[in-house]
């Protein structure tokens, strides 16, 4: 049974160390919020400006100036902090944020990352995604694995514009755990029930 | 030449203003404006409006979004008074996408580091900077690379010749605080910009806001007033119960 969006979270939560900094992109990574836990102690980082992020707030704290980078309220924890964009930035491309986790649209095991548009079809524009894969100690991709038309994302070299070049650590998706290696993609790990050839990807690239 | 003659003025005008009109009196086509918020949290709703109302095109805005949802920058957006548009991220902006790919508007999407520190290094007498951000990828063309401890691209400032920022609180001076994370861009905005006008939910005198508390001191602001009807719209209301 391939993960349910919960259970892939749980998955990236493994990988933080206690009393790390977090980064969580837009879209899919923004779950992982809710479920990290308070004994982890975990300052998540959101880059419009708010180390500190916890969960969500009640309809009685609820803010419209406070919220994440995918526009959505949150709440925050003891301890967290505002600042500007300069400064958010700056924590991210000078190597103060631990872990990034990101959506994508496309990953290879060269490490590269393809997330910000389709050439004549679709912008949405990288956001601070650029700066997140070049400034993060690691980088951690949360996406589906397979596109709409049913294709795996996980390649031997991107087709999409790249976001970042030899950037990703860690590729988490519905179907198992994965290490782009330079060359292959190291499989840490299967969803119950999934084997390689439910993977759909070339297979000189996968490495069990 | 305009706009030089407006900052010289504006060192011997007062600078509190009595409306986004009054404080935009010299605004024109051709110009340079920089808008701050993130998304619509902590836009210059007023001075947005204002811009509806007047006579200006052929802008070059400089703002993270650009608006959203049809809300915020693109009511000035539909009514193509934007020539040239910089920003970071257009996901959520479908009027400014649909421009963008009908080559009805030039975009230029940089990425959001390096946007905000282009805008910061502007205001901080900084020329140029190295990043690795966005090395090896699109927005790298043209660009100098040098290799530092891994390759880099030269970026420059990026100035304006308005900004319009929003504050929660600001006094008489200028000097400014803002709300939670409706900071955003709006003080590097603020630095950047030939005129600064700032709209506040709360005008005080000077000595209200406490020194320790000022996040942005009043000598980078032109010109301020207090706004009204502000609609401090949330775009994903998410509560836990």
């Amino acid at each position: 049974m391939p993960w349910t969006n919960e259970e892939m979270a749980d998955e990236v939560i493994q990988f933080f160390k206690p009393y790390c900094s977090v980064n969580l992109g837009i879209g899919m990574p923004t779950i992982i919020a809710e479920r990290i836990t308070d004994d982890l102690n975990i300052m998540i980082h959101s880059e419009n400006g708010v180390l500190g992020v916890r969960g969500r707030p009640s309809q009685k704290t609820v803010s419209p100036t406070l919220i994440n980078a995918g526009k959505e309220t949150i709440a925050i924890k003891a301890g967290a902090s505002f600042f500007d964009s300069s400064l958010s930035f700056g924590m991210i491309r000078g190597g103060h944020i631990d872990y990034c986790v990101l959506g994508a649209m496309e990953v290879d095991c060269k490490r590269n990352l393809a997330n910000w548009m389709i050439p004549g079809k679709k912008v949405t524009g990288m956001g601070g995604a650029m700066d997140l894969v070049n400034g993060s100690k690691q980088v951690i991709i949360m996406m589906n694995h397979f596109s709409k038309n049913g294709a795996a994302k996980l390649l031997s070299i991107c087709n999409l514009p790249f976001t970042g070049l030899d950037v990703v650590d860690i590729v988490v998706t519905e179907m198992g755990v994965f290490k782009p290696n330079g060359s292959h993609f190291e499989v840490l790990k299967l969803a119950q029930g999934i084997s390689s050839e439910d993977l759909k990807m070339e297979m000189s690239i996968l490495k069990n | 030449m305009k706009s030089s003659n407006s900052q010289n003025n504006s060192k011997i005008f007062p600078k509190v203003f009595k409306d986004a009109t009054s404080a935009l009196f010299d605004f024109k086509s051709e110009m340079t404006l920089m808008s701050g918020g993130f998304g619509l949290c902590g836009i210059a709703e007023n001075c947005i409006d204002a811009l509806t109302q007047m006579d200006v095109n052929n802008l070059t805005v400089i703002s993270n979004n650009i608006g959203n949802s049809g809300r915020g920058l693109v009511k000035i957006l539909v009514q193509d008074k934007i020539k040239k548009a910089f920003c970071s991220y257009v996901g959520g902006n479908p009027d400014l996408e649909v421009r963008m790919l009908n080559k009805k508007i030039e975009v230029e999407l940089v990425p959001q580091g390096t946007f905000s520190e282009r805008i910061r290094a502007a205001g901080m007498g900084i020329r140029a900077f190295y990043t690795p951000t966005g090395y090896g990828t699109l927005i790298a063309e043209g660009k100098e690379v040098k290799l530092f401890d891994r390759p880099c691209i030269l970026e420059t400032a990026l100035h304006a010749d308005f900004a319009i920022i929003k504050a929660q609180k600001g006094d008489t001076f200028g000097n400014l605080w803002f709300k939670e994370t409706a900071r955003n861009f709006s003080p590097l905005m603020a630095m950047a910009a030939k005129i600064t006008v700032v709209e506040v939910e709360e005008l005080v005198d000077v000595g209200e806001i406490a020194p320790e508390d000022i996040h942005l001191p009043g000598i980078f602001v032109q010109r301020i007033f207090k706004g009204s009807q502000y609609k401090n719209e949330i775009e994903f209301l998410i509560t836990e119960d």
